[in-house]
């Protein structure tokens, strides 16, 4: 046997008959948004492929993450993927613990050198020298360098590592930061959510695993194929939204007919997430199918947008605490009045001034 | 013929006012105006209902499409505005020197700034008699420039990274707008800028109407109908 068994070979070994294995292939073609044909070409790549090692790291974060991902649809993807990553390294869900879970994060970075994908969950705080994420005795921001150093990629799971999720909301004492700022020469892949969607994450592993490649990144690292569009693009609500029909309050008419959730503040029209094709729990619901607005959770600070329940944001600055349409009308109104008084003075001016002309004439 | 004398007929008893005219705003100029007017009210009022609806339209979802209506008179309006925005900029190329006015601010000029702090005092009724000018005032055209120009510009910008956002990936508005975004932050962070933009340029609108009604009556020019017919009136014959 060779030094690295491929994924078809782990497959095999975990009794997966080849029939199943060529069915997991075309439901990750499928998942992937390719078409039919690329299922050969996945088989290929597991069968001959060395299998790519993964080390899952865990910072600031509370697993949603990880329990969102052993909750993937497919069960062959559960097993096969999982299976392929506790290999390694993944301090929640490997079966070792201690020094001897430690030791073998050690050997896998040393053994496949640039070959490895690091998986974050979670982030680093920076505040008090990271002391408040110790890991093995350590700073968690320690690992997260020295695993990054000699990692082929890094994948930034969930809303934590992509973007600082709660723990970097305001105030955020601890200083926590995205992956991306500890982490300045490697190629990112972020996958917002809290959490992600399993089959999301079990997507885009695949994806790099089969292919042995980023998949294709939107401008904030995200792969195109699950965070390319909104929730609202894809919302099955859409028509109502459309046709101008909304909740207006909780448990009135309109929510019981499944309108739209606008009014109510759903951030569908501002989240990119698969949400409303994917959705959740082997495709059974997903928040607004549920009656309940998505909050954005896969958008960069969502923690920090105001309310979950109203359309127009909140404004921090400078103190205040209002929307756009209050400072608006605020404003508006104040010059309104500036206007009013100003044009008063000058009717005054210009009759007076009339007054003096026709004396002086 | 680019002066022109006129007289008024007057009444008995009343001066005779002589008005001297100088033709300023070229047809291509007046028409962007109109257009952009017609285009920011459409705009203010299709945006403020895509940022709080109407009333929940009765009855099925397939018989009504209303905020598919006002998202296309936002989009449609949008569009014409951008591109009136992008001719009037051409004018301000191939145009007279007017036409260059809201672009290019002399704010190196000493005669500018004196200008603007005369033009302030006669805001503030400090002066008694206020100065001609064939183009804009200074405070005018700053308030051009900076305003108007600059929150049109924001508008059109931050407007078509979120029009891109529902087009999608690919498409020629996320591809040259799409940025926009991530710079901002996230999606709804470009919404609420936009909603204020909004407000901006509402301001705007509010104190440029009122100024020039006011100094179409109170200063010795003509302000309203240049911008109809493209003559500036004189009102008396007085240097400066």
């Amino acid at each position: 046997m060779s030094d690295i068994e491929t994924f078809y070979e782990v497959m095999r070994r975990q009794g997966i008959t080849r029939r199943s294995f060529l069915k997991f292939c075309s439901l990750t073609a499928a998942a992937l948004g390719l078409g039919p044909t690329f299922a050969p070409q996945i088989a290929n790549a597991m069968e001959t492929k060395p299998r790519t090692p993964v080390l899952w790291l865990h910072g600031l974060e509370c697993t949603c993450c990880s329990e969102s991902f052993i909750r993937s649809a497919h069960p062959l993807v559960k097993d096969v993927v999982l299976s392929m990553i506790s290999l390694d390294y993944d301090d929640t869900l490997m079966a070792s613990a201690g020094h001897h879970a430690e030791a073998i994060l050690e050997e896998t970075m040393e053994k496949y050198k640039g070959e490895y994908i690091l998986a974050v969950e979670g982030n680093p705080p920076l505040n008090e020298d990271g002391m408040f994420c110790i890991v093995g005795g350590k700073p968690f921001l320690d690992q997260l360098k020295r695993a990054s150093k000699n990692a082929k990629a890094v994948i930034a799971w969930g809303s934590c590592a992509s973007w600082g999720c709660v723990q970097a909301a305001r105030p955020n004492p601890t200083q926590a930061v995205p992956i991306h700022k500890v982490i300045t020469d490697k190629p990112i892949i972020k996958v917002p959510g809290c959490p992600p969607i399993a089959e999301v994450m079990t997507g885009v592993i695949t994806y790099m695993l089969t292919f042995g490649k980023l998949p294709e990144l939107d401008r904030q690292g995200r792969p195109k194929m699950f965070y390319g569009q909104r929730i609202h693009d894809k919302c099955y609500r859409r028509p109502h939204f459309d046709a101008g029909q909304f909740v207006e309050s909780w448990d009135d008419d309109a929510a019981r007919k499944g309108y739209c959730l606008y009014k109510v503040g759903c951030k569908g029209p501002t989240t990119y997430n698969a949400c409303s094709t994917v959705r959740w729990n082997e495709g059974t619901s997903f928040p607004i199918q549920a009656g309940h607005g998505c909050i954005g959770c896969s958008e960069d600070g969502f923690w920090d947008k105001g309310s979950f329940y109203n359309r127009l944001t909140d404004i921090h600055q400078f103190g205040i605490e209002q929307n756009a349409d209050e400072i608006g009308t605020a404003v508006a109104g104040g010059v309104g009045a500036a206007i009013a008084a100003h044009a008063a003075v000058s009717a005054i001016r210009q009759a007076t001034r009339k007054d003096e002309k026709e004396e002086q004439a | 013929m680019t002066e022109q004398v006129s007289q008024t007929l007057a009444q008995p008893g009343e001066q005779v006012r002589r008005q001297t005219a100088v033709y300023v705003y070229e047809a291509p100029l007046r028409l962007w105006h109109w257009v952009t007017v017609l285009c920011v009210i459409t705009l203010c009022i299709s945006g403020y209902f895509i940022g709080s609806p109407l009333p929940t339209m009765p009855g099925e979802a397939s018989d009504h499409f209303l905020m598919g209506y006002i998202r296309f008179a936002h989009f449609a309006a949008g569009y014409v505005l951008a591109i009136a925005f992008v001719g009037r900029i051409y004018w301000a190329i191939v145009g007279n020197h007017h036409a260059r006015e809201l672009f290019l601010v002399p704010l190196h000029k000493k005669r500018w700034w004196q200008e603007a702090y005369h033009e302030l005092r006669w805001y503030l009724f400090l002066e008694k008699v206020p100065k001609k000018y064939i183009g804009h005032n200074p405070l005018g055209q700053l308030a051009m420039f900076g305003i108007f120009v600059v929150g049109i510009i924001f508008m059109i910008v931050t407007g078509f990274a979120l029009y891109g956002e529902g087009t999608g990936a690919g498409s020629w508005a996320n591809n040259w707008f799409g940025w926009v975004i991530p710079m901002m932050g996230q999606s709804q962070d470009v919404h609420t800028w936009h909603h204020l933009g909004m407000w901006y340029i509402i301001t705007f609108v509010m104190i440029h109407v009122y100024v020039a009604i006011r100094e179409d009556i109170m200063s010795r020019q003509s302000l309203i109908s240049t911008m109809v017919g493209g003559w500036r009136m004189f009102k008396d014959d007085k240097p400066d």
